[in-house]
């Protein structure tokens, strides 16, 4: 293989994994809360069926994006208020948001089906693309990869560093502690959810609006889920969840790229199809055979509901 | 904190009837929702509800048309609830369906010459196999991994789409079918027979029902309900009663498994005729919430698959009809699924107004 394909190949791998940086990412927020939302699918679809209409009327991504994002954060908002207000059954509702959230972006999106959006080019930081060989792979690339670098800083940052950021990890380990100190454990818990849903909406609206660049039933093909599975990789930790979507991203590009490169190769397309569902499941094993760690990094009080009055 | 005008208020014991009356308050609520986005879509509520909701049942045809849907929804569903009692969340029935799907095909297209009498049951078993199979993959990982059932699961739905894709495209392709994805027709003695003339409808809902009484009598009758039960309400008590968890998650993905499978067989050996790419139609998923409808109890599961069936009917006929895309009936499911958690609160907690 020569440096340019390699160039190509890896440039491609970040840009596949950056919908599902930005959906986990979310993800993780709300699940370091103590809340776990299985609805993933269905608020990136949503976010990628309103954020694809959007950019094609108002004809401008950012506004698609905006669009993208809210209608993950409302459909969040519903979430948030069934399991945590009405102290329903958190993978119940998550099932119930992601049935819903598919079904109605395959409604709303019937008609726009057909339509395609004008590809957004890539954008080259100065002085950066300069560097040699790796330049034009980390710095010549579209908008919504720098997008999710500076969301990963941001939730990196509020985390550990932001006397909010330990309110919400106080809250996923120990709600009743975190009320006894005089602290909401609800409105942190809606905020979060909120922000997961947004930042899933907002994974879903790069996909149709970047990555696509269209929409179709059945684009976002098990991402929402995909993302779930790495926040379970990433032991609940920003860093690990950059890292396992890069991973993730690899095996699209690598199947892609098996498939579209004319090699002649004794492997139907389809097994080739399904190795990034398989590769989750083989992470997922990976990571959860050491169960001491899993319960040492997973918040205590994941899924279940919190009562002041108990 | 804000002062709202409701507060909610624990009660003091559970509200047994609540449990049964939160189903309907669900449907209600659905109707209500769906009359409003009708109106919202610029269309005639009232047409609406008639086109979604009464139209599809209004004929022989289509009394038929319903049973024969409600009969795969009923058995993945009651598969489901069986796992759901011990909170054993399988949620990868679609793909459970389709391997049980490709098993009865593969019986069918090896054993062409069986009769009838041979042919079906052995299709069935072969059905129920494959699926259950299918379910054995999470729950092997699950026990022996501690894997989440809930994600390989999911998982495999992806990977079992592929399988009979390349079943559909490769070895099994119909050579005289113009190069579509699909098997040829399975020969008329892999057919279930049908039952009432003027209707598509087989005897498949026979075993469909057949398969809910006994589960029925099963877990009331026997320990295992029971022992779902506890495990499903706490893993710690099920654990000292020295009731398995492990053989909770074991039997609860084997028979989702096992029934998505068989409702995979009566789809091929039923209205489809043949494998294809497009087998599943997604009464996998919908299966999850006819068997919380149903209060995972299986005279529930009965009743809450005939109502999805309707659900599924709607969507084709307001498709067809009123030129709207039929994917509007799975915004009803969830929809339905919402109202009826929502409705739950009702169980164990009232509104009270402040003033």
């Amino acid at each position: 293989m020569d440096s340019g394909l390699i160039q190509e190949v890896v440039s491609a791998t970040l840009l596949a994994g950056t919908p599902l940086i930005i959906a986990a990412l979310g993800l993780l927020m709300n699940e370091r809360a103590g809340v776990l939302n299985l609805g993933a699918e269905g608020m990136m679809s949503l976010g990628a069926v309103y954020g694809f209409i959007a950019a094609l009327s108002f004809s401008s991504p950012v506004l698609g994006l905006a669009a993208g994002l809210m209608a993950g954060a409302l459909v969040a908002g519903g979430f948030a208020l069934l399991t945590i207000t009405l102290q329903a059954n958190q993978v119940a509702s998550g099932l119930a948001l992601a049935i819903f959230g598919v079904g109605l972006a395959g409604f709303v999106g019937k008609p726009y089906e057909s339509q395609s959006l004008k590809a957004v080019g890539e954008w080259s930081i100065p002085l950066l693309v300069d560097i040699p060989w790796l330049g034009p792979i980390f710095f010549q690339q579209q908008p919504m990869v720098y997008l999710s670098w500076v969301l990963f800083g941001a939730v990196w940052w509020f985390l550990y560093r932001s006397r909010s950021g330990l309110l919400l990890r106080a809250v996923g380990e120990d709600p009743a502690a975190a009320h006894a100190i005089g602290r909401s454990v609800v409105g942190v818990r809606y905020l979060a959810v909120i922000f997961g849903g947004a930042l899933c909406g907002l994974g879903g609206a790069c996909l149709s609006i970047f990555y696509a660049p269209m929409w179709v039933e059945g684009l976002i093909a098990g991402r929402g889920w995909i993302a779930l599975a790495l926040v379970v990789f990433a032991t609940w930790r920003p860093f690990r969840v950059l890292l396992g979507a890069y991973l993730f991203g690899g095996v699209l590009i690598a199947q892609l790229f098996l498939q579209g490169s004319g090699v002649k190769i004794s492997v139907p397309s389809q097994l080739l199809s399904s190795l990034p569902y398989l590769a989750t499941i083989i992470v997922l094993v990976l990571i959860s055979r050491d169960s001491r760690r899993i319960r040492q990094h997973s918040p205590a009080s994941l899924g279940r509901a919190f009562r002041a009055d108990e | 904190m804000l002062d709202w005008p409701i507060r909610i208020v624990r009660r003091d014991r559970p509200l047994a009837r609540m449990r049964y009356l939160s189903p309907l308050m669900a449907i209600v609520l659905m109707m209500l929702t769906g009359m409003l986005i009708f109106l919202a879509l610029g269309r005639d509520p009232a047409e609406g509800f008639y086109t979604f909701f009464i139209r599809p049942i209004s004929s022989l045809y289509g009394f038929g048309e319903l049973l024969l849907k409600a009969t795969p929804l009923m058995l993945c569903g009651i598969g489901l609830a069986i796992g759901f009692r011990a909170n054993v969340w399988n949620i990868g029935a679609e793909g459970q369906f389709m391997l049980g799907a490709a098993g009865a095909t593969g019986v069918a297209l090896t054993f062409p010459n069986l009769p009838a009498f041979l042919l079906l049951p052995l299709m069935v078993v072969s059905g129920a196999l494959a699926g259950m199979a299918w379910g054995a993959i999470p729950a092997w990982l699950k026990t022996r991994f501690n894997a989440n059932e809930i994600l390989v699961s999911l998982m495999l739905v992806y990977v079992a789409g592929f399988l009979v894709s390349w079943l559909v495209f490769s070895p099994w392709r119909d050579p005289m079918g113009f190069g579509f994805p699909q098997t040829e027709m399975l020969s008329s003695a892999a057919l279930l027979p049908r039952i009432l003339p003027g209707t598509r409808l087989n005897i498949a809902i026979f075993l469909a029902i057949a398969l809910v009484a006994i589960t029925w009598i099963v877990l009331q009758h026997t320990a295992i309900g029971f022992r779902l039960r506890v495990t499903g309400r706490s893993r710690s008590a099920a654990g000292y009663a020295g009731f398995s968890i492990q053989r909770a998650v074991w039997i609860g993905l084997l028979c989702g498994g096992g029934a998505a499978g068989i409702a995979g067989m009566t789809e091929v050996a039923g209205p489809m005729g043949q494998l294809t790419d497009k087998i599943a139609l997604g009464y996998g998923f919908a299966a999850i919430i006819v068997a919380f409808l149903g209060r995972l109890h299986p005279l529930g599961v009965l009743l809450a698959s005939l109502l999805m069936a309707l659900l599924f009917l709607g969507g084709e006929q307001v498709q067809q009809h009123m030129n709207l895309p039929k994917s509007i009936s799975m915004v009803f499911q969830g929809l339905l699924l919402f109202y009826l958690l929502g409705a739950d609160l009702l169980v164990n907690y009232r509104l009270k107004w402040n003033g």
